[in-house]
C-alpha cells in the first residue's frame, strides 16, 4: 500500500489496545465492561440473524453455514462465541498482538476461527465477502469513518447483514460513557474514548445507504447499575446498535 | 473433555444434570458420588417439596413417577406452647394452595425423588458414577483439571460442587463460609399413628426448638424434632422406651397410639453460608452454598432454586456460544442466588432465635405477632407464597413450570 493511500488505521489506537492485549480474556481486568456487555450484544446479533436467515435462535448452532467477518476483533471476545454458534468466522484486527492473543486463546478453547492481522481495506481489496459483517465497538477507534463504513459495506453479500455498535456523540455520552466510565467508576482505562471520535447514527448510516445497504433496525443499549447488567433501550443517546441489510 | 462435571449425586446434583441435559442434549454431563452403588436406597428420610419445586420436577419429566409416593400437605398448623400444656392454642393455620390448585407442598420420600432423577439421568445419557470422588482440582484458562480418588484424571469446562453442607470442594477452592452454630440438632425419624393426619403439617415451637410433623402416606408422619445437641444425642442413642416416651409427650395423643418406624438420626443444625458461590470454572450449589436451619423447611427448595438458576445460566450462555466455565458467565448465577439465600438464611436465623427461647416478653411478643399474621389475609398470603417457594419476580423458568 502506498503512503498516500487512504487508511482507516489510527496507529495510536492500535498501540493502546496492543498494550492491553494480555488482559482481553480476564473478566475482572481492563475489559470487564466488554465481558459484561457481551451477552446482550451476542443475543441481539443471534436473534436478528436467526430472524433474517430463518433459523431457530435457541437451537444448536443457529449461525451454521454463514460466513462472518468480525472486524476489529481484538482478543476474539465475539469471534469465539460466533464460531461456537456455527458461523464460519474471519476475525480481523490491525494489531498483530491482539491477533496473537486471539489465536492462542481459540486454540486452547478448541474453537476454529480464521484470525488475521489485516485491515478492512485489504480484505475488501482481496475481494472477500460475507453473509454477516460485525462492526462492534470499532468505529469510534478508526481514522476515517466514512471510508471505513464504505469499505465494510462493500463486503456485505446480497441478502447479508451488517451490525454496527458504538457510542453516540452527545453530551450525555460524554458525561456517562467517557467521564463517568473512565474517571468516576473506573470501568475503562482513561483515554479509551475521545469525544471528537464518537460517531452519530446518521454519520454511520449515510455511507451505508450510499453503498446500497438498507438500515433495518436501530436500538439503544443502556446500563442498569442496579441490576448490574446491560439492557436494550429506546434511548440511543449513549450506546447504540444498528442493523443494515443488502437487499438480494 | 467433559462440559460439566457434577460432584455429588444427591437431589441437587442429579436434578442439575437432568435440567442441563434436557435443555441442551449436546452437553457432556457426568455426575460422580462417593457413596457405593445403591446406597441411596437406604435413605429413610422424606423431604417437603414446595409447589414451585414440584413444577420444576414436572418439567423435568419425573414428577409423574414421584407422585404416587408423595403425600400432599394441605394444611399447616403452627403452635407456640410449652410441651406440658394439655391443649395447645393454635396461632396460625394455613389452608391454601401454591397456585393453580396444587397443594403448597408434598412430602416425598428421598428414595422416590432420587430414584426418579437417576432414571431420568440414564435416559438422557448422563454418566453416573458411584464410589469415587474428586481428590484435587485446578482451574485453568480453558478447563478444570480434576484428579479422582484412585488417580484417574478428568478434564471439564466446569466443575459443580453439590457435595453438601460440609463441602470438601468448597474448602479446596478456598471459599470461606460464615457460620453460626446453634448448639441444636434435629432428630429425624418416622412414626406410625392410629388415626389419619388429613394432610396436616404441624410445627410446634417448643422452648428447645421447633418440633415439626409432616404427613406421609399410610397414617405415617415424618418428624423433625429439634433439641440441644447433647440432649438430641442422648435421645437418639438411648433406649427405645425413653425415646417413645419423650416423643409422645411432644407429639400429643390426638392421632392415637404412636409407633416409631425406621431408624432415628440426629443432624447438627447451623447456618453455613459460603462467601462466594463461584470461582473460575467452579460453582457451589445446594447445601454446599448454604446450609440453613430447617425451621422453615426451605433447605431443599433453596437447592432446587439454585439448580433452576444455574441450569438456566449455563444453557443460555451455551446458546450464545459463551464459555460456560468463565467467571463472566457464572457471576450471573451468583448475583441471582446470593441475595435470596442470604435473605432466607437471615429470616430463618431470626425465626429460630425468636422461637427457641422461653423468655416471657418474647413469648408474648411472638404470640401477638402470629395472632396478627393470622388476621391479615395479605400478610398470611405472603407467608404462604414464601413457604410454597413462589415468591419473587425473577424466578428461574423451571420453577415457573417453563422449560429453559
Amino acid at each position: 500500500m502506498s503512503e498516500t493511500a487512504r487508511t482507516t488505521i489510527d496507529q495510536s489506537e492500535v498501540d493502546r489496545f496492543s498494550a492491553m492485549a494480555a488482559e482481553w480474556w480476564d473478566p475482572t481486568g481492563k475489559f470487564r465492561p466488554l465481558h459484561k456487555f457481551n451477552p446482550v450484544r451476542l443475543a441481539y446479533i443471534r436473534d436478528k440473524v436467526a430472524e433474517h436467515f430463518g433459523r431457530d435462535p435457541r437451537g444448536p448452532q443457529p449461525l451454521k453455514g454463514l460466513r462472518l467477518l468480525d472486524i476489529g476483533c481484538g482478543g476474539g471476545l465475539l469471534s469465539e462465541p460466533m464460531a461456537r454458534m456455527g458461523a464460519d468466522v474471519l476475525g480481523a484486527d490491525a494489531s498483530e498482538k491482539n491477533i496473537g492473543i486471539a489465536k492462542t486463546h481459540a486454540a486452547g478453547s478448541g474453537v476454529a476461527v480464521d484470525y488475521r492481522a489485516v485491515t478492512a481495506e485489504a480484505l475488501a481489496e482481496a475481494g472477500e465477502s460475507f453473509d454477516i459483517v460485525l462492526n462492534m465497538e470499532v468505529v469510534e477507534h478508526v481514522a476515517d469513518v466514512d471510508f471505513f463504513m464504505t469499505t465494510c459495506a462493500h463486503m456485505v453479500r446480497p441478502g447479508g447483514l451488517m451490525f454496527v455498535a458504538t457510542i453516540n456523540r452527545t453530551m450525555k455520552a460524554a458525561a456517562l460513557a467517557i467521564f463517568a466510565a473512565e474517571n468516576v467508576l473506573r470501568w475503562l482505562p482513561r483515554g479509551t474514548h475521545q469525544y471528537e471520535k464518537l460517531v452519530r447514527p446518521d454519520e454511520l448510516e449515510k455511507p451505508l445507504v450510499v453503498n446500497g445497504l438498507e438500515v433495518t433496525e436501530r436500538t439503544g443499549v443502556f446500563f442498569n447499575p442496579l441490576a448490574n447488567q446491560w439492557n436494550l433501550s429506546k434511548d440511543m443517546d449513549v450506546n447504540y446498535m444498528i442493523v443494515a441489510k443488502r437487499p438480494l | 473433555m467433559l462440559d460439566i462435571l457434577i460432584a455429588g449425586g444427591g437431589y441437587v446434583g442429579l436434578s442439575l444434570a437432568v435440567s442441563l441435559k434436557k435443555a441442551a442434549p449436546h452437553l457432556d454431563v457426568m455426575v460422580i458420588d462417593g457413596a457405593p452403588e445403591g446406597a441411596w436406597k437406604k435413605d429413610q428420610r422424606a423431604s417437603a417439596v414446595a409447589s414451585a419445586a414440584e413444577r420444576m420436577l414436572d418439567v423435568l419429566g419425573v414428577w409423574d413417577q414421584i407422585a404416587p409416593e408423595a403425600e400432599p400437605i394441605r394444611r399447616m398448623v403452627i403452635t407456640d406452647s410449652k410441651a406440658a400444656d394439655p391443649v395447645r392454642p393454635v396461632f396460625l393455620t394455613f389452608d391454601g394452595d401454591g397456585g393453580d390448585g396444587r397443594p403448597f407442598a408434598h412430602m416425598v420420600p428421598n428414595t422416590a425423588m432420587v430414584g426418579a432423577l437417576r432414571g431420568a439421568c440414564d435416559e438422557l445419557g448422563v454418566v453416573n458414577r458411584q464410589s469415587t470422588m474428586v481428590e484435587t482440582f485446578k482451574s485453568g484458562d480453558h478447563a478444570v483439571d480434576v484428579t479422582l480418588a484412585g488417580g484417574e484424571k478428568l478434564e471439564a469446562r466446569l466443575l459443580v460442587a453439590c457435595d453438601g453442607v460440609r463441602s470438601r470442594l468448597r474448602d479446596a477452592a478456598g471459599i470461606k463460609t460464615v457460620e453460626f452454630d446453634y448448639g441444636q440438632s434435629g432428630i429425624v425419624t418416622t412414626v406410625e399413628h392410629e388415626r389419619p393426619h388429613d394432610g396436616t403439617a404441624e410445627e410446634h415451637f417448643l422452648p428447645a426448638g421447633p418440633f415439626a410433623t409432616l404427613p406421609l402416606k399410610n397414617n405415617r408422619s415424618s418428624l423433625v424434632w429439634t433439641e440441644r445437641t447433647e440432649d438430641a444425642e442422648r435421645l437418639v442413642k438411648g433406649d427405645d422406651f425413653l425415646f417413645e416416651e419423650e416423643l409422645e409427650r411432644r407429639f400429643g395423643h390426638k392421632l392415637g397410639h404412636l409407633k416409631v418406624v425406621g431408624g432415628r438420626r440426629a443432624f447438627p443444625l447451623g447456618l453455613t453460608l459460603a462467601r462466594d458461590f463461584v470461582k473460575p470454572r467452579f460453582v457451589l450449589a445446594g447445601d454446599a452454598a448454604h446450609g440453613i436451619h430447617p425451621i422453615s423447611g426451605q433447605g431443599l427448595n433453596l437447592g432446587f432454586k439454585d439448580v433452576a438458576a444455574l441450569a438456566e445460566t449455563i444453557v443460555e450462555a451455551d446458546r450464545l456460544g459463551l464459555d460456560i466455565g468463565s467467571l463472566a458467565v457464572l457471576e450471573r448465577y451468583q448475583t441471582w442466588r446470593r441475595f435470596d439465600t442470604f435473605r432466607m438464611g437471615v429470616t430463618t436465623d431470626v425465626l429460630n432465635r425468636l422461637f427457641s427461647n422461653d423468655i416471657t416478653p418474647v413469648r408474648i411478643a411472638r404470640d401477638f405477632g402470629l395472632g396478627i399474621v393470622d388476621r391479615l389475609p395479605s400478610l398470611k398470603n405472603f407467608f404462604i407464597r414464601q413457604a410454597a417457594g413462589i415468591a419473587g419476580e425473577a424466578d428461574p423458568r423451571l420453577l415457573s413450570g417453563q422449560p429453559i
